[in-house]
């Protein structure tokens, strides 16, 4: 079984940059058998980095109306959920919506997928990650660690 | 009383930056149509002053991730211009290679996800992708041969890095050229395969009497040089942009609006470009177009989305035709020098012609910065492309008549994020 982690957004614009950031969190902790990855900006590229995997866990930054750093779990293994998605911040032409159900109508999904979606605050050019959402980040690692069923090696 | 009717798109998708359209329909007759831009302004020619000439492709690329190298071709010849520097040979020629990478990109991706929908009656590329399937793949794969050119010499595939003023910070190695050669030979066959696809839509009966705006080149199809010419014998240097061309602001836009001081709006982007440089694609882009049953000049802009195959098919072929000469440049840059002064270029985003204009201080500082894109240039005929468009069409009810005018400004490819920069569409009947 094979896991792909992506990190998605822009590291230069704030609390934008959570998925990414806790990949390097990931990274720098080491996770065994588990592909990591940054989608920066284009969506498609997300098909791409889905191919060959049976997990894939994606972190998003959002904004849904909650509080700084809370975290949504979304498993979209099965079900389309674009309704919710819209929800998910992109200014791009394909949003990450679009991107997982053409995956899935063209067969390319995972068996598993699941979205984790971190409530942003701030997405000012130049800024880091915001108090709450770098807090947020913490308790996320643990839990997908609990999705991979890994743990750091010893 | 007056019977009036307004449709209302009050946000349009399947455009790349925030945008709405309003019509307004008055005793069966059209009185105004506004292509409304109120994605916030950018502030980017603000950005730039006070920033070395160094900085203005880093800077200027930020402005759009889907045509980045566009804005970083213009900024770099505007600043070679200003240095009095002129950047020619393997260098030259890698840089129409990274051109072909964003153009083979970004029309791919309008072609597949955002123009073919709908003419398929398809609301987007999901529902596409659920009918055809194969269709989507291969345009997928299509865009990413394009990736692939861009990372290789752009440094990574969107907002490239490795442009610079004079050249580029790295020449990718034989090895790499190769590899990527071998992978564009199989797109080449996919790009084919669109404009074949495409050809076979039903297009509106629409032609118009457009004044094309592009750059020509004498040798070549025209991505970063040329002169700036139209239809209607406008034949100018670059530098003299402003004497002809003229920006004003409309209150319903934060896009400004570009006419052509002597007659009015133009058209910039691909049916521009073909109509004025049919002659000098590849023969085997020539070919595709006339099996495609294009002309020498195509007026009718909902096959433009023909137009941008036949592009591809040529961005393709030009792609592998620089790769096989590949000539390594000794350098991977020009060194330069800045002086005091004024620079002006002009280069072919895939929407079309992109004009920079800066001036810098005996430092290189930037001292004042003009940037005039594509969309915003387009603007007024995409009004005008309306009001004619929805005239004989008044009868349609208003969701069918708010898709069609959709469809009518997608075939700009309009991006909006560029030139200010999602659409929404109102149509008021009274």
């Amino acid at each position: 079984m094979s896991t792909v982690i992506i990190g998605i957004g822009n590291r230069d614009r704030a609390d934008d940059g959570a998925g990414p950031a806790l990949v390097d969190r990931l990274a720098a902790a080491g996770l065994a058998g588990v592909r990591l990855a940054v989608a920066p900006g284009d969506m498609l590229s997300v098909l791409d980095l889905l191919d060959g995997a049976s997990v894939a866990i994606l972190v998003d930054a959002m904004k849904a109306g909650l509080e700084a750093g809370a975290v949504q779990r979304l498993d979209v293994s099965s079900s389309p959920f674009k309704g919710e998605l819209s929800a998910f911040a992109s200014s791009h032409v394909i949003g990450l919506g679009d991107a997982i159900e053409l995956a899935r109508t063209l067969g390319r999904l995972p068996p598993r997928v699941i979205i984790y979606g971190v409530e942003a605050r701030d997405f000012t050019p130049g800024h880091g990650l915001s108090g709450p959402v770098e807090a947020a980040l913490v308790e996320l690692e643990h839990k997908i660690r609990e999705d991979c069923a890994c743990t750091k090696p010893h | 009383m007056a019977e009036q009717r307004t449709i209302k798109v009050d946000y349009m998708a399947r455009v790349e930056g925030e945008g709405a359209l309003d019509v307004l329909i008055e005793d069966q007759e059209v009185k105004d149509v506004k292509l409304r831009i109120f994605e916030p302004p950018r502030f980017f020619e603000a950005f730039l002053r006070g920033r070395s000439f160094m900085e203005a492709p880093d800077i200027t690329a930020r402005i759009c991730g889907i045509c980045p190298v566009a804005y970083q071709m213009s900024a770099v010849h505007a600043m070679e211009d200003a240095c009095g520097v002129k950047v020619d040979g393997p260098l030259r020629a890698l840089r129409r290679l990274l051109y072909c990478g964003e153009w083979i990109e970004s029309h791919v991706l309008h072609i597949y996800m955002l123009h073919a929908p709908d003419f398929l009656g398809k609301s987007n590329v999901v529902e596409l992708a659920a009918q055809h399937p194969e269709i989507v793949q291969r345009g997928l794969r299509l865009k990413k041969a394009g990736n692939e050119i861009v990372a290789l010499m752009g440094g990574r595939e969107i907002h490239p890095i490795n442009v610079r003023v004079g050249g580029f910070y790295r020449i990718p190695t034989p090895g790499e050229f190769a590899t990527l050669a071998e992978k564009l030979k199989a797109a080449r066959d996919d790009a084919l395969a669109t404009v074949a696809w495409v050809k076979g839509f039903e297009f509106p009966d629409f032609e118009q009497d457009y004044e094309f705006v592009s750059l020509s080149h004498p040798a070549e199809y025209p991505f970063n040089e040329g002169r700036i010419v139209s239809s209607r014998g406008l034949n100018i240097n670059a530098r003299d942009y402003h004497e002809h061309f003229a920006e004003e602001h409309v209150p319903h836009s934060t896009a400004l609006h570009c006419r052509l001081k002597a007659r009015g709006h133009y058209k910039v982007g691909p049916l521009a470009r073909y109509a004025l440089n049919h002659d000098l694609l590849s023969p085997l882009a020539r070919q595709a177009a006339q099996d495609a049953g294009l002309g020498r000049v195509c007026c009718n802009p909902f096959q433009s989305i023909v137009v941008r195959a036949v592009e591809t098919v040529y961005a393709v072929d030009e792609a592998l035709r620089i790769l096989e000469a590949a000539e390594r440049p000794h350098q991977p840059c020009v060194e330069l020098r800045p002086r005091a002064g004024r620079g002006l270029a002009a280069t072919e985003a895939p929407r079309g012609l992109l004009h920079h204009t800066y001036e810098l201080d005996e430092q290189g500082r930037i001292t004042f910065a003009q940037i005039i894109p594509p969309t915003s240039q387009n603007q007024a005929t995409i009004e005008a492309d309306l009001r004619r468009f929805i005239a004989p069409r008044l009868h349609l009810p208003d969701d069918q008549l708010r898709w069609q005018c959709e469809q009518a400004v997608r075939n700009y490819d309009p991006c909006i994020s560029c030139s200010t920069h999602f659409l929404k569409l109102n149509v008021e009947r009274r």
